[in-house]
Parts: C-alpha cells; sequence; structure tokens
C-alpha cells in the first residue's frame, strides 16, 4: 500500500513565496524625492501615467505623499504626461 | 524670513539665442533687485515637452535656485504670468532635505545615489532569495 507521505519528487517544487514588500524610500535614506528626476519617477506610474497606490509599490504613507507631489510637478512642467498610452 | 526657492520656467522654443539671455536675464535682475541671494543656476536647454503646450512640442527649460523673502516669490510669479514667452513656471519652497540633495547633485556623485541605492537593494533581494532557497 502506497502512502500519500511517501511521494517524493525528484526536484523540489518551487512555491511561489510572496516576498514582503517594502518601502524602497525608509529602506535605502532617501529624505527628498526629485520631481526633476522623471526616469526614477516613472517606476511609481502605470503605463497610462496614472499614479500606482502604495498597497502595489509598498511605499510608506509618508514617502507615498512625496511621491505624489513629485509626479503632479513633473506633470506640470512637461516632464511626465498628465494621459499616455503604452507609456512603458 | 528668508527661505531658500527652486524656480523653473519653460520658455517657448521661437526664441533665439538673445532673446533667451534677455529672458532669463530679465528673471535674474528681478531677483537681484528683491534682495535675493542666487544660489545656482541650471541651464537644461531645449528639451522635448512630454505633451503639448501652446502647441509647442518642445521648450527651453531654466531653473534658479535661490534664497529670498517670501513676499518675492508672489513679485515673480506675477511678472511670469505676464510674459508671453514663457509657456510653464513652477516655483518651490526648498525643505532642509531638497537643500542637501541639490547641494550634493551639485558637487557631483548624487546621479548615483539612488541607483547605487537601487543597486544595494536588489544586491539584497538576492540573498534574501538565497536564503529562502537554503
Amino acid at each position: 500500500m502506497a502512502n500519500d507521505t511517501e511521494i517524493k519528487f525528484l526536484t523540489p517544487i518551487k512555491l511561489e513565496t510572496q516576498r514582503k514588500k517594502y518601502c524602497r524610500f525608509k529602506k535605502s535614506g532617501i529624505k527628498y524625492i526629485d520631481y526633476k528626476d522623471a526616469d526614477f519617477l516613472l517606476k511609481f506610474v502605470n503605463e497610462q501615467g496614472k499614479i500606482l497606490p502604495a498597497r502595489i509599490t509598498g511605499t510608506s504613507r509618508k514617502y507615498q505623499r512625496k511621491v505624489a507631489q513629485a509626479v503632479k510637478r513633473a506633470r506640470h512642467l512637461a516632464l511626465m504626461p498628465y494621459v499616455a498610452d503604452l507609456l512603458k | 524670513m528668508i527661505k531658500q526657492y527652486e524656480t523653473v520656467f519653460i520658455m517657448t522654443p521661437v526664441l533665439s539665442e538673445e532673446q533667451i539671455k534677455e529672458t532669463v536675464g530679465k528673471y535674474q535682475a528681478l531677483l537681484k533687485e528683491g534682495g535675493a541671494e542666487i544660489v545656482d543656476e541650471n541651464k537644461w536647454g531645449m528639451r522635448k515637452l512630454a505633451y503639448p503646450i501652446q502647441k509647442k512640442t518642445s521648450g527651453y527649460y531654466y531653473l534658479i535656485e535661490f534664497k529670498a523673502e517670501g513676499s518675492l516669490i508672489a513679485k515673480l510669479e506675477t511678472a511670469y504670468k505676464r510674459d508671453e514667452r514663457l509657456l510653464r513656471f513652477l516655483t518651490v519652497s526648498l525643505d532642509k532635505y531638497a537643500i542637501a540633495y541639490n547641494e550634493k547633485k551639485r558637487n557631483g556623485g548624487l546621479k548615483s545615489q539612488q541607483k547605487a541605492a537601487e543597486k544595494k537593494e536588489m544586491k539584497e533581494e538576492v540573498k534574501q532569495e538565497v536564503k529562502t532557497e537554503e
């Protein structure tokens, strides 16, 4: 009688372990988010140029506010688009 | 109270070199007259705009960082509004972190700060992965 516990895999199955999200600003000690650095801010918007929620990026509340402020300033200066298609 | 500010304005691309100089000079003079101390200036030059403004697709960017009284800002912005040569402008007050950031950037070596931080992150992530695999 084969026991269920006896089943062995040749290669261990890789389980998708969800890595814990963290605030990149807190971790690397960035205190000021520059609105002039559009390439950097591009990480916090989706393909349409919308600001990504903190629940996806893992940014803390404090820095999410600063990110949003910086993105809005960059948009005003036409460094980033207000609306876009296929930004990435 | 004297605070540090940073102002960026975008001039229309139709201006000649001389007109650009003249426009920039006008604002420098205005700031100096108002008792401001110019800390830094940066000419970004002609750049493509992310979206058209007044049917223009490019603009000439110029940045001035200065220390001044808060009352000067209103004067500066009214001058901006009256100027037809400008497409856009933005004035922000800088907090202590921003001042430190700009100083670092000026002295070089900052460009890589955020990138270096990211690299560090990446490395740590890799380490974590290795750990989980073990």
